[in-house]
């Protein structure tokens, strides 16, 4: 199962480094993860996609929460969240295909934030399949370069992960 | 008034309580040995080698419950401390290892003797630190100790850069620690302590089944207690025992890959398994789809990772184990309920037929020393009362299996990590924090070559330690997977050209001897502890083709052992 953990961690170097060993020294996958820090200058927020069972996810929340850096952590799956993902992805965009690169981008609600004779650089946000899918809908031959943020996550209504 | 970094150092120690230092100098860390020099609070021990120094603390933290000090220089000081690091982290002690690092300004430019010494050890610490600013050095060394030793406790590191040991600060010693990242458990949930009771009190076949955690969580008493008011059967792991009396009749003996017939069967059969402080390890188990396949299992432990980690357990009790057992004797006490007598009465009768094997029994019609009797016999001469340290292999097994321990922090061996070259180092750490107390070194051949230089410090601080070499001129622990499972192909298990310890011993000035029939064990052994102020070197020559029985081999569950 897909899980989305996000984490409050003190927002000191090495941190990150702490995270990412523990991923690969008990042998956790690690599909996305981003960090930066919050409104509070001292804590960083990480958002990491894992997959597992049931069992390790359950290990990977308990080892992440025994980290001296990490303050609090929240599987955002335990509960209704909102996930979003950004996507920037360059394309060429030359005759024809340029008019319908434009009404795929809308479709898609994206936009498109670079222009040249010959490309459209298209910023595209939603969830990791929506992103999927718009990759899809274009020819692959045209695609130039895809650059994707990785996921981040917020919990629905009431819940909250703050310090 | 202002301190160097260095003065700071010294004088956060002496706040901290801190009676010994185990380290070795170096570039990086001139300054800091400059401030040791000048004060007498503080009492340095000068190691050999690195890793000595890291296991030197480690037998000082395991005997004693206060934590380890150590102090290395950067680089190579660094490296060589980390076996010593992964050791104590492996097994849960409480240590904090200080390292010299290269100025700020260098750090990243490979400058000399320049490691990343915080990425390096960052896996195998409970935490570590670089402190850039002289400002935060108080305050890092208190956190660094704070860590060290509460919750399950493990090695911190602290990474000290040359410039600032040497710049100055005002000094200034936190009473008090609060970090809002880490806040270990400080008690146990009352009403899974309640679960586990009824539980426990259900059970027709109850087996207790405990750990480290016991002995360095100093709650041995009240597992005593506890154990004696249920008349349960005890088992206790390797690092575990001596937190129950190994004399005592409800201790079954040690269990796991070469735990006693009695122990095993026990743990197999058993309805409720009462697992505390322990960790469910895969020398315990043996292959964890066939372990304890009728248990209920109740788990203390104070590290909720532990929990359901190898074998899922269904009433987990985080906590000090201290603590919890208070609440669990004093509800059992309140309850007044009592477990079942005619079912614990049935369990006992089947517990004695399977103790009535005497699995470790062992020939004793042999021309050449048997490893056990040895043992045995070091139990009889010291009265059972020794500190006894080990290193790897077999001859650790048979300390393990012979000497009955029955208290806590009495035994001292690497565990978890496995480290041969721990014992003679362990020792040294053990007998400065008890300099009265008989501390014997029971190793082999193979392991003591590891870290032998250690004899040098031994006779610098006059450790009269008792080293019982159990020589039987081959890694005895490979040669006897070789024998069992590559077809009695032994590579590089056998090893030639071995020392003469006796002249080895007499050349870093202690007292050697050899002992070579079985006659003379007893006698040597006397004669050894006789001489109470020097280190003696005793190289036994041992049956080469002894083995470690019982043994449960790699896949098999707990009741499928290899008897003799």
């Amino acid at each position: 199962m897909r899980h989305i953990i996000s984490i409050l961690m003190e927002n000191e170097a090495g941190a990150l480094s702490r995270v990412a060993g523990l991923f690969s020294a008990r042998g956790y996958n690690i599909e996305s993860l981003t960090v930066a820090a919050t409104e509070d200058p001292s804590l960083s927020r990480m958002t990491l996609v894992t997959t597992g069972t049931d069992q390790i996810i359950e290990q990977i929340t308990k080892q992440l929460n025994k980290l001296i850096d990490v303050v609090k952590l929240m599987d955002m799956c335990e509960g209704e969240h909102i996930e979003r993902e950004m996507m920037m992805i360059k394309v060429r965009a030359e005759g024809s295909g340029r008019e319908e690169l434009k009404r795929l981008t809308d479709i898609f609600r994206g936009s498109i934030i670079d222009v040249t004779d010959a490309l459209y650089t298209i910023e595209v946000t939603g969830t990791g399949d929506k992103l999927d899918a718009f990759i899809r809908a274009i020819t692959a031959t045209d695609i130039i370069e895809v650059v994707r943020s990785g996921v981040t996550g917020i919990a629905r209504g009431e819940r909250a992960l703050r310090v | 008034m202002e301190l160097t970094g260095a003065e700071i150092f010294v004088r956060s120690l002496e706040e901290q309580g801190i009676k010994h230092v185990f380290g070795y100098p170096g570039g990086a860390v001139l300054p800091i040995y400059d401030a040791l020099d000048q004060q007498d609070k503080v009492e340095h021990i000068l190691v050999r080698h690195e890793q000595a120094a890291t296991h030197a603390a480690d037998g000082y933290a395991r005997a004693t419950g206060r934590p380890g000090v150590v102090l290395v220089t950067s680089g190579p000081g660094a490296t060589n401390a980390v076996t010593g690091i992964a050791t104590a982290y492996m097994d849960s002690i409480p240590m904090v290892v200080f390292a010299g690092q290269v100025p700020t300004a260098l750090i990243g430019n490979d400058a000399f003797q320049e490691v990343d010494n915080v990425g390096i050890t960052r896996p195998c610490v409970k935490h570590n630190f670089l402190v850039k600013d002289v400002k935060d050095l108080a305050s890092t060394i208190r956190k660094a100790f704070y860590v060290a030793t509460t919750g399950r406790p493990g090695p911190v590191v602290v990474d000290i850069p040359k410039d600032v040991s040497q710049a100055k600060a005002e000094f200034h010693y936190p009473k008090r620690v609060k970090m809002r990242s880490y806040n270990p458990v400080t008690k146990g949930h009352p009403r899974q302590i309640k679960k586990a009771i009824d539980l426990m009190l259900s059970a027709r076949r109850p087996m207790l089944y405990t750990g480290g955690g016991v002995v360095i969580g100093n709650a041995s008493k009240q597992l005593v207690e506890l154990t004696k008011l249920l008349g349960f059967p005890i088992t206790n792991t390797l690092m575990g025992l001596g937190a129950y009396p190994a004399t005592d009749r409800q201790f079954v003996g040690m269990l796991g890959m070469h735990g006693t017939y009695e122990a095993n069967m026990s743990m197999h059969n058993c309805d409720v398994l009462i697992a505390i402080g322990a960790r469910f390890d895969d020398r315990v188990t043996g292959n964890i789809e066939k372990f304890c396949p009728t248990a209920k299992i109740i788990h203390v432990d104070i590290d909720p990772a532990s929990i359901s980690k190898n074998v899922g357990v269904d009433i987990p009790i985080v906590g000090p184990v201290d603590q919890v057992l208070k609440e669990m004797l004093a509800q059992l006490k309140d309850s007044k309920a009592e477990p079942d007598a005619a079912a614990l009465k049935t369990w006992w009768k089947q517990i004695e037929e399977w103790r009535a094997t005497d699995c470790l029994k062992y020939s004793t019609d042999s021309e050449h020393i048997k490893p056990q009797a040895v043992v045995e016999t070091l139990y009889k001469v010291t009265k059972g009362d020794a500190f006894v340290t080990s290193d790897v292999g077999q001859h650790q097994m048979f300390a393990a299996q012979f000497y009955k321990f029955d208290k806590p922090n009495r035994w001292i061996n690497s565990g978890g990590l496995g480290t041969m070259g721990f014992g003679l180092p362990a020792a040294m750490g053990v007998q400065i924090a008890h300099p009265k107390s008989t501390v014997a070194c029971i190793t082999g051949e193979g392991s003591i070559q590891m870290c032998i230089q250690e004899l040098s410090t031994c006779l610098q601080y006059g450790l009269p330690i008792k080293i019982i070499n159990l020589n039987n001129g081959v890694l005895g622990m490979v040669r006897q997977w070789q024998e069992f499972f590559y077809q009695g192909r032994y590579a590089m298990s056998y090893m030639e050209s071995l020392p003469d310890f006796v002249k080895l011993a007499e050349a870093y000035g202690h007292v050697g001897m050899q002992i070579t029939k079985p006659e003379d064990v007893e006698g040597a052994l006397k004669e050894a502890m006789k001489l109470k102020d020097r280190l003696v070197f005793m190289d036994f020559k041992i049956d080469p083709k002894e083995n470690v029985y019982p043994m449960i081999p790699a896949g098999a569950g707990l009741n499928e052992m290899i008897l003799v």
